[in-house]
């Protein structure tokens, strides 16, 4: 029915600004100002979305951030979709096109609703229940549930927006902008402290901003105008920076907080073309003041889920603040005053108000008094026992309460309406308290939890800390900040107040029915449809902490984190189970407060500013010639360089070829370097290493393996000794951060008695390799001046040359068996060497080769690459480097772990050979080895490392790690693989030249 | 996120910072003496303790100097900061 709600002009409503907007595809009208709810309530729309388990019809239930029905999908299908939007907070803006959720064909007529005449076939733990056995059969379930679960729908197209982070310090940070909130950072800013306020909401004040009411005053104002004066003068303060609509999702140890400042969402999309659109703001506060407000508690009684059934504060809001009224019969039921606040609202604007149920049976208090003598209807001691209308609430039935609250007595009364305003009192937002570290206790007198004990420099202020209401607020908010920012005096200390409320409460956490509690349907947690009888199932059942109950039932886990439903379930627990409340404690409030998007945390971080990308120096010609790239931690490594549309494999066939029979240059500039100068540098390298180092005479070179404490093998590479006192270190590329990391933790905390000073010249280095038979014939061009001659530059030495004026670092070292050289100079003449040899290599096809050539040139000659043929469990023995283990030095790092009764068994997986029965077959790399594939279960010798087709040897060569490899030299394994199982030899892992001919060639 | 007050730059995040493990476990000057046991003490056995507990960091993207924190894990407030080789404070 469309009809227009809209009363007088809202206090924060422009009526001359109109803007259209589109709900499920239809074209509706709001004005400046309002949310989407509001909006859609003043077209007498409350029907918006479908619950999540039994698809019920659901309505807006509030007009904040703890709204648990009325989530919405935005922009369905564009780049800009989001599901899970809570309509009472997004802001309308011409354009904006929201849909309902979980629902299908439409949120009119849900297919799934069928799933609410199945309700009592779905208790709680359904689903655990009913699809654990038997266990193969939960594919088949999985794809069903699957297909149902979930609410919205995710983006699937990149998201076009920019989101930031940003780092805020602060000596003082506000939560929360009502009342409490803007006397607390007028007094911070005023004593001259730089102090941040924020509120989630686009305007300042809070519920008291929009207080108009005769029955509220402060110094004989009222409280809306008072706090009017307030505000204005913060916004003029130079130390006060103020943040709307940011949203604080989480309160850290050490006053570190976490919010998220929404930036762009209220604009027209057409508006936010290159803006950032949410910021997420690091804030380190040295002091915290949590302002963060209350949020009305609902009502559990049957069929307390109807769309039109809002609490009764959000009415009030609808009303005060929109100037919308969200129905034209309204009843409430209430346990305290607060709906007659609402009621007096009401009164104002003339909207109708058809009876009041007061759980209470005798009330002293002035707001009962005025609308009684509105000739409104009070049904005392009353409560409501069912209500019906399917997709409107149409009527309510009220029955008496018995005494005890645990009964209903007395006939029955049917009251016609089509809203129905809740009130269970007020739950103090303990949420980001408690997050900090907070501890909480329960007031027994109106049942709620407060701040009790804290660690941090904090304080929580207002109706957070349980004062809630206005005289309460203005008579302890200004003493405590008075203590808290240390003043002397404080203005607010002699107001004069008017607060009308009486604080009187009846709270029956599980209202009677007429109905036995199985047959009701009396809602707890609303988006995730649980049900009081769900928890009292689940306790029935032997579920006794709240932990397990809420994970049982699903209590208070969907996007609104049961907000609103959360103190009722834990009521029904401590009365169902006689436990007392405060001893039962809460579930655990964990950030974010209210959902984040994932752009929101990634920030700038997208893209290629994912990470840090590091690129050698020569990086540009390999662009330039069509090399493909491979990541190795942050670095772009050269992988392989195509001619022609050859695939990887043929490009890795030529280059190795041509770099065993001619000669093929590798970019080895990402090699971890450590410069070790000090006059105990050879000694420091003999404890960090597993071999001698002492006797490394000046300008050779040598290899060496790093272990870990445990003995099993960390790092590889050579070291050159170049002068008495000073060794240069290479590292793998990968391991080069956390070898320095290691060396540096053992020269500080173990020797600092050892003078040797260790820098990273990782980057300070370009490093060409050259290798190849015709290798020597290159170097000797490109550096002239150089002796080569075998004499004179053996394997495993260095010189210092230079190349023109250019000083480099030659080392003759091999990492592929071939003779080949490595010549390091300063970075920035990286390229320009690199082109010298190319030049230089021209006659003889020198061939550019990348890490795949490499990987393959290595394995030819068995030599290990850390992590990837060793993990962290391989010790040299096991790789069968027996060899580089000194039986001499006393200590070294690993050595003592080197014959635990672990490591010396002779059944570890070992490092061996694998050769292929048919030499054309190449093993995949992590495929299991087995011996005997007919036992069951076949047992796992190990796993292949390395494998590659090798056009030098002309077959299939692998590196594989088997249990007492060692031993089966010659043996014949199996590699089972999902369509054939293949045969396998066990060889030397070194395959080629192990005499060592080439590299002296 | 805590703020670690290094002894050589002062307060710092503690995303600027790598933790360490238990503090004050002292590499054994023999270790080709100790049993396999006594070996294993060294090696693998720590406290992780809910409470006051010694503990080593790392200024890794900072002065990269090691040195000790005295932390209650219980509710990561730093008691005292020391450098290495300096005795542990008594809190």
């Amino acid at each position: 029915m469309k009809k227009n709600l809209r009363v007088k002009t809202g206090k924060m409503i422009d009526e001359t600004y109109r803007i259209s907007f589109k709900f499920n595809g239809r074209l509706y009208y709001g004005f400046k100002g309002d949310t989407l709810a509001s909006a859609l309530l003043a077209n007498n729309i409350h029907l918006v979305g479908r619950s999540f388990k039994y698809h019920r019809p659901r309505g807006i239930m509030t007009a904040g951030s703890e709204e648990p029905n009325a989530i919405v999908q935005l922009h369905e299908n564009s780049s800009r979709t989001e599901p899970n939007v809570r309509a009472t907070e997004i802001e309308i803006y011409e354009g904006l096109e929201a849909s309902s959720q979980n629902c299908w064909p439409s949120v009119n007529f849900d297919i799934g609703g069928i799933n609410n005449f199945l309700s009592p076939l779905l208790p709680a733990g359904f689903y655990y229940k009913t699809f654990m056995w038997p266990a193969s059969f939960w594919e088949k379930y999985e794809y069903f549930i699957r297909r149902s679960a979930g609410l919205g729908k995710s983006p699937t197209k990149p998201d076009p927006d920019i989101y930031e982070h940003r780092y805020i310090h602060c000596d003082v940070l506000v939560i929360g902008a009502g009342i409490s909130g803007v006397m607390a950072a007028k007094t911070a800013a005023k004593k001259g402290l730089k102090t941040l306020l924020v509120d989630e909401k686009p305007n300042l004040g809070g519920s008291t901003i929009y207080q108009n009411s005769d029955h509220f005053k402060i110094n004989n104002q009222n409280s809306s105008s008072w706090l009017e004066k307030e505000i204005n003068e913060i916004k003029k303060l130079e130390n006060l920076e103020i943040k709307t609509r940011t949203s604080v999702a989480a309160f850290h140890g050490y006053n570190f907080l976490l919010a998220r400042e929404n930036l762009t969402d209220h604009l027209p999309i057409e508006q936010r073309k290159g803006k950032t659109r949410h910021k997420l703001l690091k804030i380190r506060a040295k002091k915290v003041i949590n302002a963060t407000g209350s949020i009305e508690r609902p009502l559990i009684f049957n069929n307390n889920d109807r769309p039109g059934i809002l609490l009764s504060s959000a009415i009030k809001k609808y009303a005060d603040y929109f100037g919308v009224a969200c129905g034209e019969k309204n009843i409430f039921l209430t346990n305290n005053d607060s709906a007659y606040e609402t009621a007096i609202s009401l009164i104002q604007k003339g909207i109708n108000i058809e009876a009041i149920i007061d759980n209470r049976e005798e009330i002293d208090s002035k707001l009962v008094y005025e609308v009684e003598k509105n000739n409104i209807k009070i049904f005392k001691g009353f409560t409501v026992i069912d209500t019906s209308g399917y997709k409107r609430i149409n009527k309510v039935s009220i029955k008496k309460l018995s005494k005890d609250g645990q009964k209903v007595v007395g006939s029955k009364i049917n009251l016609l309406c089509d809203c129905l305003g809740i009130s269970g009192g007020w739950t103090p937002a303990v949420h980001l308290f408690t997050q900090s570290g907070g501890k909480l206790r329960f007031r027994e007198e109106d049942q709620v939890f407060i701040p009790n004990t804290y660690p941090l420099d904090q304080i929580s202020i207002g109706a957070c800390n349980g004062d809630l209401t206005l005289d309460e607020i203005l008579k302890n908010a200004p003493a405590s900040l008075k203590v808290f920012l240390n003043l002397k005096d404080i203005e607010y200390e002699n107001l004069e107040i008017l607060s009308n409320t009486n604080k009187s409460k009846r709270n029956i956490w599980l209202l009677p029915s007429d109905k036995v509690l199985g047959k009701t349907n009396s809602f707890v947690d609303y988006q995730n449809d649980a049900t009081a009888k769900d928890i009292k199932l689940a306790l029935r059942e032997g579920f006794k902490s709240i932990e397990h109950v809420k994970r049982y039932t699903t209590t208070g886990m969907g996007t609104d984190q049961g907000k609103l439903g959360n103190m009722h379930a834990l009521g029904i627990i401590s009365e169902t189970a006689n436990a007392k409340m405060g001893e039962l404690g809460t579930t655990t409030f964990r950030p974010p407060y209210t959902p984040l998007t994932f752009g929101t945390i990634v920030g700038r971080n997208v893209g290629e500013y994912f990470d840090v990308v590091r690129k050698t120096p020569i990086h540009d010609w390999h662009l330039d010639n069509n090399a493909e790239f491979e990541n190795v931690g942050q670095w772009k490594r050269a992988w392989y360089y195509p001619q022609n549309n050859e695939d990887m494999h043929q490009a890795v066939q030529r280059e190795s070829k041509a770099a065993r029979e001619s000669v093929g240059i590798l970019d080895a500039s990402t090699l971890g370097k450590i410069d070790i100068q000090g006059t105990d540098a050879s000694e420091f390298l003999n404890r960090v290493y597993t071999n001698a180092w002492s006797k490394l005479a000046i300008g050779k070179c040598r290899y060496g393996l790093m272990l870990n404490e445990d003995g099993m093998v960390y790092d590889d590479g050579v070291t050159t000794r170049l002068s008495e006192n000073h060794y240069i270190m290479t590292t793998t590329t990968g391991g080069a951060a956390n070898v320095m990391g290691k060396l540096e933790d053992y020269l500080q905390t173990e020797w600092p008695e050892l003078d040797v000073y260790l820098t990273s010249v990782t980057d300070h280095f370009a490093t060409v390799s050259v290798c190849g038979p015709n290798s020597k014939k290159i170097v000797s061009e490109v550096i002239p001046d150089l002796d080569f001659s075998d004499e004179n530059f053996p394997h495993m030495s260095f010189k210092n040359a230079k190349i023109g004026k250019i000083n480099c670092r030659v080392m003759r070292i091999s990492f592929t068996g071939e003779h080949s050289y490595e010549i390091n100079v300063q970075a920035n003449y990286g390229k320009s060497v690199w082109e010298k040899c190319m030049e230089a290599g021209k006659d003889f096809n020198i061939t550019p080769y990348g890490t795949e050539t490499m990987h393959l040139l290595r394995a030819e000659k068995g030599f290990i690459i850390v992590g990837q043929d060793t993990d962290a469990t391989m010790t040299p023995i096991d790789l069968q480097m027996d060899w580089i283990v000194s039986k001499k030095k006393y200590d070294f790092i690993g050595k003592r772990s080197l014959y635990r009764s672990d490591t010396i068994r002779e059944d570890r997986k070992q490092l061996v050979g694998l050769l292929t029965e048919n030499p054309n077959e190449v093993l995949e790399e992590g495929a299991q080895i087995v011996a005997d594939i007919n036992k069951s279960p076949i047992e796992m010798l190990g796993h292949v490392t390395s494998s590659y087709y090798s056009p030098n040897l002309k077959k299939s060569i692998a590196l594989g790690v088997v249990k007492g490899g060692k031993n089966m030299m010659g043996q014949k394994l199996i590699i089972p693989m999902e369509k054939k199982n293949i045969n396998v030899i066990v060889a030397d892992p070194v395959f080629l030249d192990k005499e060592n001919k080439r590299l002296n060639a | 996120m805590f703020i670690i007050s290094c002894p050589f730059c002062g307060e710092r995040e503690q995303s600027e910072f790598k933790a360490g493990g238990e503090a004050h476990i002292i590499r054994p000057k023999q270790p080709t003496e100790l049993s396999d046991d006594e070996w294993a003490e060294y090696l693998f056995m720590r406290k992780n303790i809910k409470g006051v507990q010694f503990e080593r960091w790392n200024h890794t993207h900072g002065c990269r100097k090691w040195f000790n924190v005295v932390r209650d894990t219980s509710n990561d407030e730093i008691k005292a900061v020391y450098k290495m080789g300096e005795k542990p404070p008594t809190v």
